[in-house]
């Protein structure tokens, strides 16, 4: 038996799962041809040693930051591509005309935009500003620990690759972002794009969960001495809150992946039609993950707006005490009410009653974020920068997202709006102005700290007023529609509906943020062009209250030479208005080596991974090898870190003094 | 002048033992978290479990299926090695080299031991016709208990590797702090096992 495993050399792959028809095949081109050519820029001038020690083997959270924020916007032009094409085939597709794809592409195309946009752009986010700020915020030279911190962004971009491997050979799940059984199972979705589906997911899946882990050990462990839990800026607070979700709900996730992967491989049956399968099972279990996640997202972009409100109204940030326990109250209600996501299920008017109910009452805490934030702006000076205009044009649009959701809390409206492009509208606002404008926010905030010059204003203007409009364009329509009975992932639709101009009126919405996303791209050309320009470089532009600011740009790789004293909120504020000077003699610090051994899990993996889905059985074993060596030899090393002497953190720092000069 | 230095280079050293206390802290603090995420796992997997459990589809039930004093033995068989492995790391706190690697060998055969009667158990079960892919049931059953098996395994795995670390290098600050770990893993599979052995086993067999 064992034999015959091995027999079949390449599994189900061949060259037929290459790309045939045009739409794809230009997909498919693109995604080789990126990384082909970054391999030749690379070549050509020289950069292959500087990528491998600067980059690829680094353990510094801050270059690791830096890399999920690359990987999430290589990842946000693909899922846009994606949005484009759904777009462009519903503005089409009505009566004889069939648009531009078909049915099974069209799917393929809408899921891979849900998971693209969740797991490698939303996350890629997430994970990337917590890294370069969560350390710098608590006082703490590295994360807890920075080997298992840069083993998950490997594992996450493992499954980024996976992903994106899935429009050149084979094909994508056409099942929806969460891929419901039976559609997902074998019998209804025969070929490998559920299988990529799972394992992209299942890889990147770990990887948050590593982060999750040491996030959680940092704040906790690693805060400066002085900095008690109700010091700490509400960043930090937010993404504590966010990690202890990850640890309780990413787990479910892995089980629900694997459950559907042996329902898949190995002929089980949690969730198929027959054989004493339950598919409820897969969506409460989904959604028992599904439903935290969207607050895993959402606090830390809520903790970068009580950052951005509170040192652009120049003022402290009003209720912080309220703040905290809004943030620990979301926490606990996003564990009770996932069943929103299915009142249609079938369960009894008690269940669906106690469900709307915490769903409505989860409305409150998010309320009060939403009053404090604006107490802030209250009476503050305000310095109105594209940081601020990002969070405005957040309070309204979540407001609005915010009523319509509480609307579908209520059981009975929600059986009109399940599954219909309300809905659809409704997330989507809840997700791009709570999360994507948070994050928006928190790079334009935050970027002069790590590159030492602003971003260009006026540019970040346009770039915003041209997302907000069509922002606007492309998903107020959705709501219309969903009220006449237009469900989600529509490939064609009745001409007779008359609901063309609609959708056209949404097509035109994403040309508009077609054009914010060059002027943003335009914005950082420009901002580097100009960067030694006057008023651009400062260490501290936005006259911060936060430690992260008290640092030299850029931060050195043990972030603090001396470390902090800290006995209020706002540490920095305090130091800056005491006007203290330390001049504490340096001490010595241990920071970690580079290893390549990082990747070679994420390698692993990516192989273990690939093979499950093409079931090349000798190179899952291979793939599970690399993984578990890598791991053993990693344990092995008696000096993963190494010490810099008083005398060469003295000179270091002394080297950035006359660099800010 | 000379003086100060030496003092602020002694302050220094002991501020760094100081710091490597507190970062072995916060490594065992994190396995703590670790094992809370393994332990929502375990949940989904019973969850899972008690949802499918009658779903035999004309297959066996646990009942018919589960031999009662089989399980005691593989049961008493794990809860053993807990208690060899306590002893481990009762010997490895006291640092002595020898003691520690027996108490280790004889948790990894007890442990073994388990591992080889639930896969003789599983491998029973599907020569009878009775393999994961008859029922919801089955399937869940392999899973839950396999997923626990799995766990074994890598404990074995790492109780080897282990071993032979201390071999080479003795007892030292690391290797203690990973056997206080292991120690942790291995006593959370033990209770995890105490909850398979209950809610699938003893439920199960009631449940004619």
């Amino acid at each position: 038996m064992l034999l015959s495993l091995f027999a079949n050399l390449l599994g189900k792959l061949s060259l037929k799962q290459l790309p045939h028809d045009p739409v794809t095949a230009v997909g498919a081109s693109m995604i080789v041809a990126v990384p082909i050519l970054l391999a030749i820029l690379l070549t050509v001038t020289k950069r292959w040693k500087w990528l491998y020690r600067e980059w690829l083997t680094t353990q510094d959270h801050k270059k690791i930051g830096i890399m999920y924020i690359i990987v999430a916007v290589a990842m946000g032009l693909r899922g846009l591509a994606d949005v484009v094409l759904v777009r462009a085939q519903q503005a089409l597709a009505s009566g004889n005309s069939h648009g531009i794809l078909n049915a099974s592409h069209f799917q393929q195309i809408v899921s891979a935009h849900g998971t693209i946009m969740i797991f490698f752009v939303a996350m890629g986010l997430m994970f990337g500003i917590i890294n370069l700020i969560v350390p710098l915020q608590i006082g703490s030279r590295d994360v807890a620990f920075p080997f298992l911190n840069a083993t998950g962004f490997w594992l996450f971009f493992a499954g980024m690759a996976l992903i994106n491997v899935s429009l050149v050979i084979g094909d994508f799940a056409a099942t929806g972002w969460l891929a419901y059984p039976p559609l997902s199972e074998l019998a209804y979705s025969p070929t490998v794009g559920v299988d990529y589906w799972i394992w992209s997911l299942e890889i990147a899946g770990i990887g948050s969960l590593m982060a999750g882990v040491n996030f959680i050990a940092t704040i906790l462990k690693k805060r400066v001495k002085g900095m008690k839990l109700m010091l700490m800026p509400l960043f930090s607070w937010s993404v504590l809150g966010s990690m202890f979700l990850v640890v309780f709900a990413f787990p479910i996730l892995t089980v629900t992946l694997t459950l559907l992967a042996f329902d898949r491989t190995f002929g089980m049956h949690f969730f198929t039609s027959s054989y004493g399968g339950n598919m409820m099972m897969y969506v409460n279990l989904i959604w028992a993950w599904g439903h935290p996640e969207v607050y895993i997202l959402v606090l830390p972009a809520f903790g970068a707006y009580s950052e951005v409100v509170s040192a652009f109204a120049r003022k402290r940030l009003f209720g912080y005490t309220s703040m905290v326990w809004a943030i620990w109250a979301i926490v606990v209600l996003s564990f009770i009410v996932w069943l929103h996501h299915f009142f249609t299920m079938g369960a009894s008017p008690d269940v669906n009653a106690f469900f709307g109910i915490m769903t409505m009452i989860i409305a409150v805490p998010t309320g009060v974020k939403l009053f404090n934030w604006l107490f802030t702006l209250y009476k503050g000076k305000l310095n109105l920068k594209t940081p601020l205009y990002w969070f405005i044009a957040f309070v309204v649009v979540f407001t609005i997202g915010g009523m319509a959701g509480v609307l579908m809390a209520v059981p009975p409206l929600d059986f009109q709006f399940h599954n219909s492009l309300f809905l659809v509208a409704h997330f989507h606002m809840m997700i791009v102005s709570g999360v994507l404008f948070g994050y928006f926010a928190a790079i334009t905030y935050w970027f002069p700290k790590f590159f030492g010059f602003k971003l260009n204003e006026r540019l970040g203007r346009y770039a915003f007023w041209n997302w907000l409009i069509g922002f606007l364009l492309a998903f107020v329509p959705l709501y219309i529609l969903g009220f006449m009975g237009a469900t989600r992932r529509l490939d064609h639709y009745s001409a007779s509906l008359g609901w063309q101009p609609l959708f056209i009126v949404a097509a035109i919405g994403v040309v508009f943020i077609i054009a914010g996303v060059v002027f943003q791209f335009l914005q950082l050309v420009v901002s580097i062009w100009q960067r030694n320009n006057e008023g651009m470089s400062h260490k501290d532009p936005w006259d911060g209250r936060t430690l992260e600011w008290s640092l030299p740009t850029p931060v050195p790789i043990y972030n603090f030479a001396r470390l902090p004293i800290v006995s209020t909120r706002d540490a920095f504020m305090a130091i800056k208005k005491a006007k203290l000077i330390d001049n504490r003699p340096y001490e010595p610090i241990e920071i970690p080596k580079n290893t390549p051994l990082s990747i070679l899990i994420a390698l692993g993996a990516f192989l273990f991974g690939f093979a499950f889905v093409w079931h090349i059985w000798w190179l899952v074993v291979v793939g599970f090898i690399t993984t578990v060596l890598s791991i053993i030899v990693r344990s092995m090393d008696e000096h993963p870190t190494r010490l810099l002497s008083a005398k060469q953190v003295e000179k270091m720092e002394q080297s950035y003094k006359e660099a800010a000069v | 002048m000379g003086d100060l230095a030496t003092t602020s280079l002694s302050i220094a050293k002991s501020n760094r033992k100081i710091e490597q206390i507190e970062n072995d802290n916060t490594t065992l603090f994190g396995f703590w978290v670790y094992l809370m995420t393994d332990c929502v796992l375990f949940a989904s997997l019973f969850a899972t479990f008690v949802v499918l459990r009658n779903n035999t589809f004309g297959g066996p039930t646990g009942a018919q299926l589960f031999s009662m004093p089989y399980v005691l033995l593989e049961t008493m068989a794990l809860l053993t090695s807990s208690f060899t492995n306590g002893l481990a790391l009762l010997s490895a706190q006291k640092r002595k080299v020898k003691q520690t690697l027996f108490w280790m060998g004889l948790t990894f055969v007890l442990g073994l031991t388990f591992l080889s009667l639930e896969l003789a158990e599983f491998h029973k079960f599907a020569r009878m016709g009775d393999s994961w892919t008859r029922s919801g049931f089955l399937s869940a059953y392999y899973t839950l208990v396999g997923t626990h098996g799995a766990h074994i395994t890598i404990g074995l795995l790492w109780m080897a590797v282990m071993a032979f670390y201390i071999f080479k290098r003795g007892i030292t600050r690391v290797s203690l702090k990973r056997i206080r770990m292991m120690s942790m893993f291995w006593h959370f599979l033990d209770v995890v096992w105490i909850f398979i052995f209950t809610i699938v086993y003893l439920f199960g067999a009631l449940h004619a």
